[in-house]
C-alpha cells in the first residue's frame, strides 16, 4: 500500500511538473492545430462520417475552441479514444481538450488533476418503451420487464428509482447495447432502459423506430462536457467560454448564416458578442473576433444540437433540459460583458 | 480352332460406383452415419437457404444511402459507401496511391522471395530487410516532398496490416535469438532469455497494449512523447518474439543431438553450426508453429481497439455509430470476418505449400 501511494504521488508531482510548463494556449497556437479527444464512435457526439470526418456534439465542441484559437474550425487533430484512456491522455499532455461525453462527478473534478469547463449536454437515465403499451409515464411502469445493460451505473439507478417509487420490476439484462435492442425487439422486456441521448440511437436500430417512444422522465444526472488540465486557467478560461458564446449567440438569435449581417446591429449585447465593443478577446488573449469566428464556422449551440442530435439529425432528440434557461431548459450562459 | 474369348468385365455393380456408389462410401456406410448425414443435411438445408438469401437474393448492393436497402436482407450498400474508410482509415483520399505502392512494393518484394526461380534473391532479401522499411516509412508518415500524414489519420485494413507485418517483422529474429539464448550453455544469456520469455508470456497482450497507452505516457518525461501507434508496436512484438522464441525451441529441441555433435566434429564455428546445420532443419521442422503465431497476431492486432487505434474491426464498429447508418452492425461484422478470414486462410494455403516444398523425408 505504502508502495502504491508512493507511486500515485510520484505520478502526480510528474502531472504537475509537466503543467508548469508553456501555457496549452502557446502551446496550440504554435503547434497550429488542437488535439482533440473524442470517443472511439458514439452516435451524434463523436462519431467518422462517410468521408472520414469527424462529426458530433463533441466534436463541434472543439471545433468551437479551434475556431476561437486558431480561426479555422478544421485545425483540429481528432485522437480517438476508450473510456478507460482518457483520462490519462488527458493528464499526459497527449490532448488539449477531452470532448468524450464524459459525466461531470465529483470525484472526477477533484481527485484526477482536471476540470470540468461547462456542461454541453443535459444527459439522464431514461426509459424506451413500445408505443402500444400505451405508456405515458414512467410512474406506470410497475410489475414491467425491463431490458439492461451489464455492469452500468444504469443497473444501480434504476434498483434506486423502483425502490423510491414502490414499484417492482424484473430485469433482463444483456452484454451489449446491441443485443438488448434485439431483446426489446423480440418482446423479451417491455422497456429498455439507458441514458436517454443512446435511447434516440438505439430507436434508430429497430425495424419500425416509430413504434416505440421515449419516456420524458430522466432518473439520473448526467451532465456531460469538455473536460482539460488542471492549473491552466487561461485555457479552462477560452474552453469554457467557447460554449458560452454559443449559447449567448443562440439567446440573441446570431447565427452562422447571419452573423454578418448581425455585425451591423446596435444592440450592444451582439456588439460585445462579436468583438465589435467591450473587453473583446483581451481576457483570453484572443483575437478581438474570436467569437464571431466560432459562430461562422461552428454555429451557435442551437444549430450545433439540431444538426447533431437534434431535429436535423436522424436522431430527432428532443431539446428537453438542453434548451435555453428562457425556453424551458437550463442551458444558461453568463454575459458576455 | 476353338478360341477362347474371355467373357467382357461386366461394370461394376451401379451401386458401388457413380454419384450412388460414392454416397455409400462416404455418406451411408454405417447406421451411423446414415444418422449422421441426415442431421447434416437437415442443418444445412435448415439453415443455408435463409443465409444466402440474407446475404445475395434480398440484399441491397445499389445505392448510396440507407433508403436504397428495402429488400429487407443484407445492407451492402454500407460496406460499399464506407469501404474506402474501410481500408485506409482517414487517410487523405488523394494520398491512397501511396499506401497501395506501399504495398504493392512489399508484395512485388515477397513474391519474389518466395517464388521459385527468380534471380538475385540474396540482394532482394536484404533491400526488404534494410531498404524497404526505409521507403515504406515514407510513403506511409511523410517526408522527401510527401505531405506528412499523421499515425492518427492511419487506419482501416492499412493499420492492421502494418500492425502485422511490423510485429511479423520484428517477431521472428527475436524469437530466433531468444530460442538460442535460452538453449545457450552460458548463463547470463540464457538467464536473460529465460526472464525476457516467461515475464512477456506470462501476461496477456490487453495488458501490455494498455499499460502502453495508459501508464507509460505517466512516466515519460513532457518532451518525450512516444506515438501511441508505436508504443503498441513495440508491445505487440515483444508479446510475440517471445510467443516465437518457444516455437523455434521446440524444433531445436526436435533436432537429434548427432547433427550439431556432427557440425562440430566437423570444425564449424557455434554460429556456422547454427546457420549451416541446426536452423535450416529446426525452421522447417516448426514452420506450421511459426504460421500458426502469425496468423494468431495478425488477429490479435484487432485488440488495438481498446487502446483507441482504428484498425480494421475498430473502424468497421465506429461506422456503427453513424447516426445516417445505424443498425447495420451483421454486415460490417460479416465483412470484417471475411477479410480477416482470406487473410488468415491464405497465410494457411501458403505454410502447407512450403511444408510440402520442404519435404524432405524425414517425416514419418
Amino acid at each position: 500500500m505504502k508502495k502504491l501511494s508512493f507511486i500515485m504521488v510520484a505520478v502526480f508531482f510528474m502531472i504537475s511538473a509537466s503543467l508548469a510548463s508553456a501555457s496549452t494556449l502557446e502551446e496550440v497556437q504554435k503547434r497550429d492545430v488542437l488535439q482533440c479527444g473524442v470517443s472511439t464512435g458514439l452516435p451524434g457526439f463523436s462519431n467518422p462520417d462517410e468521408k472520414g470526418n469527424w462529426t458530433g456534439l463533441d466534436v463541434d465542441a472543439c471545433r468551437a475552441v479551434a475556431a476561437a484559437v486558431l480561426h479555422d474550425a478544421n485545425k483540429v487533430k481528432f485522437i480517438p479514444l476508450t473510456a478507460k484512456e482518457r483520462f490519462t491522455a488527458l493528464q499526459s499532455g497527449e490532448i488539449d481538450i477531452l470532448s468524450r461525453n464524459t459525466t461531470w462527478t465529483l470525484t472526477r473534478d477533484t481527485s484526477l488533476g482536471l476540470n470540468f469547463t461547462h456542461t454541453d449536454y443535459y444527459d439522464g437515465q431514461g426509459f424506451m418503451v413500445s408505443k402500444k403499451l400505451g405508456v405515458k409515464s414512467a410512474k406506470e411502469l410497475d410489475g414491467a420487464a425491463i431490458c439492461i445493460q451489464a455492469g452500468t451505473t444504469t443497473e444501480l439507478n434504476l434498483a434506486d428509482y423502483f425502490k423510491q417509487n414502490n414499484m417492482k420490476y424484473q430485469a433482463v439484462v444483456f452484454d451489449t447495447s446491441d443485443q438488448s435492442v434485439k431483446g426489446f425487439e423480440a418482446g423479451r422486456c417491455d422497456v429498455l432502459t439507458s441514458d436517454q441521448s443512446q435511447l434516440y440511437g438505439l430507436r434508430i436500430k429497430l425495424a419500425k423506430p416509430e413504434d416505440a417512444v421515449v419516456l420524458p422522465e430522466i432518473i439520473s444526472k448526467e451532465p456531460l462536457g469538455p473536460v482539460v488540465r488542471q492549473g491552466d486557467d487561461g485555457w479552462f478560461n477560452i474552453v469554457k467560454w467557447s460554449m458560452f458564446a454559443m449559447i449567448n449567440a443562440e439567446e440573441m438569435g446570431v447565427t452562422s448564416k447571419n452573423v454578418d449581417e448581425m455585425k451591423k446591429s446596435t444592440d450592444p449585447n451582439i456588439r460585445r458578442l462579436l468583438g465589435l465593443e467591450g473587453i473583446k478577446g483581451k481576457g483570453m488573449n484572443l483575437s478581438d473576433d474570436w467569437a464571431y469566428q466560432i459562430i461562422k464556422q461552428v454555429g451557435n449551440y442551437g444549430e450545433m444540437f439540431e444538426r447533431n442530435v437534434g431535429l436535423g439529425s436522424p436522431l430527432k432528440i428532443k431539446r428537453g433540459l438542453n434548451a435555453l434557461w428562457n425556453k424551458g431548459g437550463i442551458q444558461y450562459a453568463p454575459p458576455i460583458r | 480352332m476353338l478360341v477362347h474369348t474371355p467373357h467382357p468385365n461386366l461394370p461394376p455393380p451401379s451401386t458401388s460406383v457413380g454419384v450412388i456408389g460414392w454416397a455409400r462410401k462416404n455418406l451411408f456406410s454405417t447406421p451411423f452415419n446414415s444418422a449422421l448425414t441426415l442431421c447434416a443435411l437437415y442443418i444445412v438445408v435448415r439453415f443455408l437457404p435463409p443465409v444466402i438469401n440474407w446475404a445475395f437474393l434480398d440484399a441491397n448492393w445499389a445505392g448510396s444511402t440507407r433508403d436504397a436497402c428495402t429488400d429487407g436482407g443484407a445492407c451492402w450498400v454500407f460496406v460499399k459507401v464506407r469501404l474506402t474508410q474501410f481500408m485506409f482509415g482517414f487517410y487523405p483520399a488523394d494520398q491512397y496511391w501511396r499506401v497501395i505502392l506501399a504495398f504493392g512494393l512489399l508484395g512485388v518484394l515477397i513474391a519474389w522471395l518466395l517464388l521459385e526461380k527468380t534471380p538475385k534473391k540474396s540482394w532482394v532479401a536484404a533491400f526488404t530487410i534494410l531498404i524497404y522499411p526505409i521507403i515504406a516509412f515514407i510513403l506511409f508518415y511523410g517526408g522527401l516532398g510527401l505531405p506528412v500524414v499523421e499515425t492518427n489519420r492511419w487506419g482501416g485494413l492499412m493499420l492492421t496490416l502494418i500492425l502485422a507485418t511490423i510485429g511479423m517483422f520484428f517477431a521472428l529474429p527475436f524469437g530466433i535469438i531468444l530460442a538460442m539464448g535460452r538453449r545457450s550453455t552460458m548463463p547470463i544469456p540464457r538467464a536473460l532469455s529465460v526472464v525476457f520469455i516467461e515475464l512477456w508470456r506470462g501476461v496477456p497482450l490487453i495488458t501490455v497494449l494498455f499499460m502502453s497507452s495508459v501508464m507509460l505516457p505517466l512516466f515519460m518525461p513532457e518532451d518525450l512523447r512516444i506515438d501511441k501507434l508505436v508504443r503498441a508496436l513495440i508491445g505487440i512484438s515483444l508479446f510475440q518474439s517471445a510467443y516465437m522464441a518457444e516455437v523455434i525451441r521446440g524444433g531445436l529441441q526436435a533436432l537429434p543431438k548427432g547433427q550439431s555433435e556432427a557440425a562440430d566434429a566437423l570444425g564449424l564455428s557455434y554460429w556456422q553450426a547454427m546457420f549451416l546445420i541446426i536452423l535450416p532443419q529446426a525452421l522447417k521442422t516448426v514452420i506450421p508453429g511459426i504460421v500458426n503465431t502469425f496468423i494468431e497476431l495478425f488477429k490479435d492486432t484487432t485488440l488495438v481497439l481498446i487502446i483507441g487505434l482504428m484498425d480494421l474491426l475498430s473502424i468497421v464498429q465506429s461506422a456503427f455509430s453513424d447516426p445516417k447508418w445505424l443498425g447495420f452492425s451483421v454486415e460490417g461484422y460479416v465483412f470484417a470476418g471475411l477479410v480477416y478470414w482470406i487473410f488468415c486462410f491464405s497465410m494457411s494455403r501458403y505454410s502447407q505449400h512450403l511444408e510440402k516444398k520442404l519435404h524432405t523425408g524425414h517425416k514419418r
